[in-house]
């Protein structure tokens, strides 16, 4: 059953590598302005501040060829969800990661050209890409223009509003990354899935 | 029933009214304390025919004709800034000689010395929480004070005609930052007035903020003396404006938990109010929000509880995956 399949196109995994460095240096620098320290900065904050906007405004191009990419070329496939049965889809890939993947189970979902996403894989990357990573844009583009935000929503400030949302769903996105990261060592080898991302090509177990 | 529903109505009404009613009377009284006298507005009006507008009129008795002249503008006062400013309340004659009703005024009343704040205000009971005395001593130590002669008096930024009191109102503090950002401007933004008492040439205050991110939102959310003057604990508003070498230029100061907005324009507020649950600096919140100095501890608390859980997740099923893997 073993076997490698080309999977990632240079376009995706371009996209990829810059996403994930950008999201790197975003958390970095956005951890730093939050928990500021006059005595101890991490990183000096109009540094950081600087460091936050550019990422974030390179992030949204780079978003913004994500999705062209999606909507535009058959990548766009791996992410339609199927509603029918996906909490039993769900509960499957998530009962082999807690149980069988320790009795050396084979996986639910192998993982072929037609399916690159195992269930699990796939409802995350959904939110993830359509839900959070839009939500964090638009707030820290709200963030960055704040003369043009929102000044009271139902009596509270705007901005402290939307800030509190792009912090927030900016540590959901955090807090995906680092799940994601430890993932991928879930894979032929440990470091196959990372190769992968390189190559091109998927290695099956 | 309609003679029990009138006494309890008539308990409602006495319960409600009576206590808005008192209020209303106490508010009423409380604001007629503070507002002019209609005899002193008469008498004032005597000086104010003439220094109320730009021009005033005269009869000349050597020609018997009707004569127009121009007011000197720093004589010209304003009634509606007077009459809502603090010394509304005043005679001009409080603070001027009486041999003032007389025309022309008398040549030596030149002469006459003008107050300072601390003439009226220093060593009085009523004025004490002000801590005028403190205030002198910290604008004595100013860059205004120590750069200037004794041109530079208090009058330079608070024209007792005008001057009225916001930092210690109810007034929106970006309100407050314009009232006081005004006071500035009127010099450091106006070449004639800077080079009343200065032969340099009025730096570009736009451009020597350049390295401000997000300039203009700066200048609408704080006061120019946040960065350049020295706060003082028992004072409200600082008054020891620094060299420009010495002005804040970190932004933690302020993007921090411990910002010093807290000691300088929040103070009041801060003093007045309670801060809001688990939030840093919650007092700034109400108007605005300073990135750094805003956060929630117990978000923080529950997002390092949670990160936490995911850690310890993965290091138990690493571990299994270790211990359980193919020999």
């Amino acid at each position: 059953m073993s076997g490698k399949i080309y999977l990632y196109p240079i376009w995706i995994r371009l996209w990829h590598a810059f996403n994930a460095i950008l999201i790197i240096l975003l958390i970095i620098s956005g951890v730093s302005m939050q928990y500021t320290n006059p005595d101890n900065p991490f990183i000096r904050f109009d540094i950081a501040v600087s460091m936050h906007n550019i990422c974030g405004i390179t992030l949204t191009a780079n978003y913004a060829f994500f999705l062209i990419g999606t909507f535009f070329t058959p990548n766009g496939k791996y992410y339609k969800l199927t509603l029918k049965g996906l909490t039993s889809r769900l509960i499957k890939q998530f009962t082999y990661y807690t149980f069988g993947i320790f009795k050396h189970e084979k996986p639910p979902f192998p993982v072929t050209k037609d399916s690159k996403f195992n269930p699990l894989q796939q409802f995350t990357y959904v939110i993830a890409m359509f839900v959070l990573v839009p939500i964090v844009i638009i707030t820290g583009w709200a963030l960055l223009y704040p003369e043009y935000t929102l000044t009271k929503v139902f009596g509270a400030s705007g901005l402290t509003l939307t800030d509190f949302v792009h912090v927030i769903i900016g540590f959901f996105v955090s807090f995906f990354m680092f799940i994601h990261v430890y993932f991928c060592t879930i894979g032929a080898t440990f470091v196959s899935n990372f190769r992968s991302m390189i190559t091109g090509f998927h290695e099956s177990h | 029933m309609t003679l029990l529903f009138t006494r309890y109505f008539r308990k409602v009404s006495i319960a409600f009214i009576l206590p808005f009613f008192l209020v209303s009377m106490i508010s009423v009284s409380l604001n007629a304390q503070n507002k002019p006298k209609d005899e002193t507005i008469k008498f004032n009006e005597k000086c104010l025919q003439c220094h109320g507008q730009s021009k005033y009129k005269y009869l000349n008795p050597e020609s018997g004709s009707e004569v127009t002249k121009r007011m000197y503008l720093e004589t010209i006062i304003n009634r509606t800034e007077y009459y809502d400013s603090n010394h509304k309340t005043f005679k001009c004659t409080d603070c001027h000689s009486a041999d003032y009703d007389t025309f022309p005024h008398p040549g030596r009343l030149r002469m006459e010395s003008k107050y300072a704040c601390i003439d009226c205000h220093g060593g009085d009971e009523t004025y004490a929480k002000f801590k005028f005395e403190e205030i002198e001593t910290e604008f004595q130590s100013s860059v205004h004070a120590t750069k200037h002669s004794e041109d530079f008096n208090c009058w330079m930024c608070h024209d007792p005609h005008t001057y009225k009191i916001n930092v210690r109102s109810e007034e929106k503090i970006k309100d407050i930052v314009a009232y006081d950002n005004a006071i500035c401007l009127n010099c450091h933004a106006d070449i004639t007035k800077y080079q009343m008492l200065t032969d340099k040439v009025n730096p570009n205050i736009l451009k020597k903020h350049d390295w401000l991110p997000n300039q203009a939102l700066h200048f609408k959310s704080v006061r120019c003396i946040e960065c350049h003057a020295r706060t003082n604990d028992s004072i409200l508003v600082a008054h020891n404006v620094q060299p420009k070498e010495k002005a804040v230029r970190r932004c933690v100061e302020c993007h921090s938990t411990n910002s010093i907005l807290m000691a300088s324009l929040y103070k009041y507020k801060v003093q007045e109010e309670r801060s809001k649950a688990g939030f840093y600096n919650g007092v700034i919140m109400n108007e605005g929000y300073v990135i750094g100095a805003n956060r929630n501890y117990y978000l923080g608390l529950i997002s390092l509880i949670m990160f936490g859980c995911v850690a310890f997740g993965i290091a138990i099923h690493a571990t299994l995956r270790i211990i359980k893997r193919k020999k």
